[in-house]
């Protein structure tokens, strides 16, 4: 083997400029699907850690996934029912309390109920409509990404009690109100209470900037005439990808719909998915490229050195030897072109990694690219890298096995 | 006397558009320790004969038996592995690889058969090289090498493993006369002191005399033969 290996090393020495080339061409490759493999992880890592952040990771809402069942369809093997008018129900989660102590009890991590309620904000003859979201403020707080986006502020104003209310920028702007100022809320109930202005949040996500007034939970019971009644818990958990888990119990336990996280952004995580294989075709082209400038330096040397492979035939070396030969030469130059590949990828990486930049006009402000660094990236470069390059190398190497050493030895002479 | 190589009515046709028979009906036995020379017009199959011998080529009928054992059952990696340890082949053109110097080249095979450590190895193809009188010229490369001596490093290669026969295509083919006479009293020293068998292909009729047996082909048959040692 280490004969072998001498000999390919000759063939490919000897070739100094052409497999410098095809080197490089595989470094090209191997570097390029680093750094954009770098960069699409790093953005999908960037959004996936949004959505995480921002959104409860299951929210309990009051409503239920099909229809409720009516007890004649549980007492009679076939029941027609027609014309129901089912009965009118305001009250939200039923037995809030008894549901809060068992989430406490199990639940990793920490959750906060509320309710919402439809309603109007009016001032100055000015309308907007929004949810009213009655809270309590310390557990929200450890739940909501609000707490983070105050302009002017927080949660805690709400917590004094009184009829504070907070509100989205957007919206104190749109009715022309300022931290301070007295709005009223009218539910759709018909009943209506003043609330003064007490902290104002800027998000960026423009639904709840201008659609979202948070109020102490005991005012929104009252403002919608639901009195101890909540109709949503969120949760955030510890460990998000626990979410489906968690939110099936919930769903099997209380019996009302449990969303998590990922259901809820389903259709962007299947954009995701369809990015990463568009992502790993186009790193599947670059090797394919970089294959063929293996393939045609293989194959040169193969018809170059055919003389020199009946002379080795002769000697009594194997048909699997001289496909060995050529197939090492190509993976030779496939790990060559990895290692440098992999230097010109941290390198690419690690410049993409420096770029600034902001985007003030959508209020998201995004100051640098975000980029992954992972080692799988490395590996999966090179892995394809080698396999294209032992295929391009087996393809020659296999013809040059064929080759019958009698025709080439009568040819020379 | 044992025979090295037998054959048994040896025939080799090449199917082209016009199937072409290269050789016919050849059966011989080569023994120990024997200088044969393959003589006879072109085209009549002497180089043809002597790579089926090698094992280079498979006959399209009958048999041949290297060291009483049949070739036409092995397998590729069996053929090879027979040339590599009792055949050596010396071609009309040296065919060493370039990139090589003329110690690496004779180490080639040896390498290959991995029998010896590596230090045995450079001094076996030292030894071998020197006794050619190659002494000087251990670390040219082939390109540095005058026809003659090409052919003596090719010889030493031929050589490397101590294989009991060498096969030889038209040898001196390339040769001035001196260089010539060099490598045939190479050859026959291989014979008379080595104990080797040589089969020489050569279209030198005068150098054909001086072995001791011909087999002169004629259309790919054999159609003369000479000195053929009894027992045969």
């Amino acid at each position: 083997m280490h004969l072998i290996l001498d000999i390919a090393w000759t063939h490919i020495a000897g070739r100094g400029r052409q497999t410098f080339v095809a080197i490089v061409g595989v470094a090209v490759g191997v570097g390029f699907s680093i750094a954009m493999a770098a960069l699409m992880q790093g953005g999908q890592d960037d959004f996936v850690r949004q959505l995480v952040d921002t959104m409860p990771h299951v929210e309990v809402s009051d409503e239920q996934r099909s229809a409720r069942r009516q007890p004649a369809e549980d007492v009679f093997e076939v029941a027609a029912i027609s014309g129901l008018r089912p009965r009118d129900d305001r009250r939200g989660i039923i037995n809030p309390t008894a549901a809060q102590a068992w989430l406490d009890e199990w639940t990793p991590g920490r959750f906060a109920a509320r309710l919402n309620a439809e309603g109007v904000i009016r001032y100055s003859g000015r309308e907007v409509g929004a949810v009213v979201i009655g809270i309590d403020p310390e557990r929200e707080a450890s739940v909501s990404p609000i707490v983070e986006d105050f302009r002017e502020g927080s949660f805690d104003a709400l917590t004094a009690g009184g009829n504070n209310v907070v509100i989205g920028d957007t919206m104190a702007s749109r009715l022309g109100a300022g931290l301070g100022d007295t709005i009223t809320a009218v539910s759709s109930e018909g009943l209506t209470r003043n609330f003064k202005i007490v902290g104002l949040f800027h998000t960026g996500t423009t639904a709840r900037d201008e659609g979202e007034a948070y109020v102490l939970a005991k005012n929104a019971q009252i403002l919608s005439n639901r009195p101890n009644a909540i109709n949503r818990i969120s949760i955030k958990l510890d460990n998000p990808n626990a979410a489906p888990a968690i939110a099936r119990r919930v769903e099997a336990e209380l019996g009302y719909k449990a969303v998590a996280w990922q259901e809820a952004n389903e259709s962007i995580l299947e954009a995701l998915v369809v990015r990463n294989v568009i992502m790993y075709t186009v790193v599947a082209a670059i090797m394919l490229v970089a294959g063929f400038g293996i393939f045609n330096i293989i194959s040169t040397i193969t018809h170059e050195k055919a003389r020199d492979i009946a002379i080795m035939k002769s000697l009594g070396f194997s048909e699997a030897d001289m496909r060995r030969l050529f197939v090492l030469e190509g993976v030779a130059i496939g790990g060559a072109g990895s290692l440098f590949g992999w230097a010109l990828g941290f390198s690419i990486t690690y410049a993409l990694s420096l770029v600034h930049f902001e985007i003030a006009a959508t209020g998201q402000e995004m100051t640098r690219l975000p980029i992954a660094w992972s080692m799988l990236h490395y590996l999966i470069a090179t892995a394809s890298a080698l396999g294209s390059a032992a295929v391009a190398g087996y393809l020659p190497a296999r013809r040059a096995a064929h080759l019958n050493p009698v025709d080439i030895i009568r040819g020379a002479t | 006397m044992t025979s090295l190589i037998e054959t048994t009515d040896l025939t080799r046709i090449l199917h082209e558009t016009v199937p072409v028979t290269l050789v016919r009906d050849i059966t011989l036995s080569i023994g120990e320790r024997e200088f044969v020379a393959v003589t006879g017009p072109s085209g009549s199959g002497k180089s043809s004969l002597l790579y089926l011998l090698g094992l280079l080529d498979r006959p399209t009928a009958g048999t041949i038996k290297v060291r009483g054992r049949d070739a036409e059952p092995m397998s590729e990696r069996e053929r090879a592995a027979t040339r590599l340890a009792n055949i050596g082949f010396v071609f009309q053109f040296h065919f060493l690889l370039p990139e090589f110097t003329a110690r690496e080249n004779v180490e080639i095979p040896m390498r290959k058969l991995a029998r010896l450590t590596r230090a045995e190895m450079r001094e076996r193809a030292t030894a071998l090289l020197s006794s050619l009188g190659l002494e000087d010229h251990l670390h040219k490369r082939p390109d540095q090498l005058s026809g003659g001596q090409r052919q003596r490093v090719a010889v030493a290669r031929a050589l490397a493993n101590d294989p009991p026969l060498i096969l030889a295509d038209e040898p001196t083919g390339s040769l001035d006369s001196k260089s010539s006479e060099q490598v045939f009293a190479i050859l026959e020293a291989l014979v008379n002191e080595r104990g080797k068998t040589v089969v020489a292909v050569t279209h030198d009729l005068d150098m054909a005399a001086r072995m001791h047996r011909q087999i002169h082909l004629v259309d790919g048959r054999i159609s003369e033969e000479e000195g053929a040692k009894p027992g045969f």
